[in-house]
């Protein structure tokens, strides 16, 4: 049973980080998956907002016109956003659905369609598949119901969408836009046609990012205080495991003293006994490293189902051997110091323990 | 062969140890040849320090004066690693209450002391005869809770000579047996030292016990008396 216990403790250690980790990549990755599905070349951003935030309407829409006069501009179009109350990171955004569709090759619909009327709202499959909408279902969102018209397939722009001048109205900012997208006749142009769009004094107080930027800043290396995060809980999850494992086997040592005090007086020597703990508790943090792979999995199946929209938890298994390295490692440090104790117990009062 | 040297040589062992604050002299200057082949009683009433000096010939506690040579080494003066390397090279021992490992089969208890001494666990035909001599080769694959305590005390025994130790001791074997129980593993012990000239020390408080014995020397106060 004590056994059972710290390899469930040490395996917790495991799927809270493996969790935390792949709920951050995931996160991030369908981030950066949605912008690339926009289908632009390079995003217009206010200036001082964040690369997470979506709130913040503050863009002239006329600059989309202006945009669109550029020799190299293929297509430009803007949407607005507008956070959703009680959602974690989630916002709904508003869109001219024409020419929307024309930049990403359009939203694919696997039900449904396009909007038909003010109250209508389209949302991708995920979040369909987790507020449990279809077609023909009502949305209550920001106290008003809203029909779903439509449920496409996720990784464009957004889960939620509604017509921009609706989004425009409820954020109170008629005429502003979020983000500004344009596609280029040529690709090839994107950087030369960024390094003019920021050299441009009238573009001076806002953000000009290619694609590529843009999606770069979604990893984790854009975020220095997730990163902190992460090696906090990481460092917490390794401290749980130690003082559990500690624990565990100071407990083992003290039940054991007597079996102890027998494998002494067969003439085991000090590296014996401690090569005995040590191979238990190797087995038993490989166990246990095993199940938290086993468990995060779990976690993910139950994040993927049931868990919101926004947050998206995958698969890393490149984080495998690392996070069972750490469990190892602090399992062992953990046994460390009951096994030096087992190996100083005098063999007479060892044995004479009941 | 009178010029062979004793297996065990004791001369004026004295040990002390504290009871709480006060010093209690277990051993008082004890002097004690063992024959090569030899089975030896040391008898006594409680407190006599016959126990002490079983765990002193045992290498389990330190002498505090004195010399006690096992089949050529001092090991008065021996440390803990001496004193291990001793009973994992040269002495078997036998204990009153088994000291089996309860989480291993029989074989398994048997198969350890080989692994801890750096031997083989696979012991060869003329082992296994002696486990058909103690009647265990049945019982090989049971664990100690499914034994009875006859059966626990003979794979012990098995345990102590499986690495073929230049003496066996035995402290109390049949202690916690009944008569029936006590009489087959005292009459192995001495079949043990008649067919392979094992020899044997046994502590023991029961005169009926050391009969067994070719010779019995009686202790009292921590000293031999006779």
């Amino acid at each position: 049973m004590r056994t059972l216990l710290s390899a469930a403790a040490i395996a917790i250690e495991v799927a809270m980080i493996l969790t935390l980790v792949g709920l951050s990549d995931g996160t991030l990755d369908e981030s950066k998956r949605m912008r690339r599905g926009i289908g632009a070349d390079i995003v217009v951003r206010p200036g001082s907002t964040s690369v997470m935030s979506f709130s913040g309407v503050t863009l002239p829409e006329k600059l989309v016109e202006y945009f669109q006069q550029q020799p190299d501009v293929e297509i430009a179009t803007g949407s607005a956003a507008h956070g959703i109350p009680g959602g974690l990171m989630e916002s709904a955004s508003g869109v001219d659905l024409a020419k929307f569709s024309t930049m990403s090759d359009g939203l694919r619909f696997l039900s449904g369609g396009p909007f038909q009327a003010p109250k209508d709202i389209i949302v991708d499959e995920r979040y369909a598949r987790t507020k449990q909408l279809g077609v023909g279902s009502t949305l209550k969102l920001w106290d008003k119901n809203w029909n779903v018209c439509g449920v496409v397939e996720p990784g464009k722009l957004s889960r939620v969408f509604l017509p921009l001048p609706v989004v425009q109205e409820l954020a109170s900012a008629p005429g502003k836009l979020s983000q500004i997208y344009i596609k280029l006749k040529d690709p090839s142009r994107t950087d030369a046609v960024v390094k003019a769009l920021k050299d441009n004094p009238q573009l001076g107080s806002y953000q000009v990012l290619s694609i590529d930027e843009l999606a770069s800043l979604f990893s984790i290396d854009g975020f220095p205080a997730l990163r902190q995060f992460i090696s906090v809980v990481i460092g917490l999850g390794v401290v749980v495991g130690f003082l559990v494992v500690l624990l565990s086997m100071y407990t083992a040592v003290l039940e054991r003293t007597r079996e102890i005090g027998i494998l002494k007086s067969l003439g085991a020597s000090p590296a014996y006994i401690m090569g005995i703990l040590m191979r238990e508790t190797l087995i038993l943090s490989i166990t246990g490293a095993v199940a938290g792979i086993v468990l995060s999995l779990v976690t993910q199946w139950t994040m993927n189902t049931f868990g919101g929209s926004a947050l998206v938890q995958k698969m890393v298994p490149h984080w495998w051997p690392y996070t069972t390295l750490l469990a190892i490692a602090g399992a062992l440090l953990g046994t460390l110091y009951p096994a030096m104790k087992a190996v100083r117990h005098d063999a007479l009062e060892a044995l004479s323990y009941d | 062969m009178p010029d062979t040297p004793p297996i065990i040589q004791v001369r004026d062992l004295r040990k002390v140890y504290q009871s709480g604050d006060v010093p209690v002299e277990a051993l008082r200057g004890v002097s004690l040849d063992v024959r090569r082949g030899e089975f030896l009683a040391v008898v006594g009433p409680s407190g006599s320090g016959k126990s002490t000096l079983f765990h002193v010939l045992s290498g389990l506690t330190p002498a505090t004066a004195g010399s006690v040579t096992i089949d050529g080494i001092g090991i008065a003066q021996l440390d803990e690693a001496g004193r291990t390397a001793l009973r994992k090279d040269k002495v078997g021992i036998v204990f009153q209450k088994y000291n089996l490992l309860p989480t291993l089969t029989a074989e398994e208890n048997i198969a350890i002391a080989r692994h801890i001494s750096g031997k083989d666990i696979a012991w060869g035909p003329a082992f296994q005869e002696v486990l058909k001599a103690l009647g265990i080769e049945n019982r090989l694959h049971h664990k100690p809770r499914a034994m009875s305590g006859g059966e626990q005390q003979r794979v012990a025994i098995a345990r102590a000579i499986v690495n073929n130790p230049a003496i066996l001791l035995a402290d109390e074997p049949t202690g916690n047996l009944d008569t029936q129980n006590s009489e087959i593993v005292l009459s192995l012990l001495r079949e043990l030292n008649q067919k392979t000239g094992q020899t044997i020390l046994m502590i023991t408080h029961n005169p009926e016990a050391a009969a067994y014995a070719n010779r019995t020397i009686r202790m009292r106060d921590g000293l031999i008396a006779g």
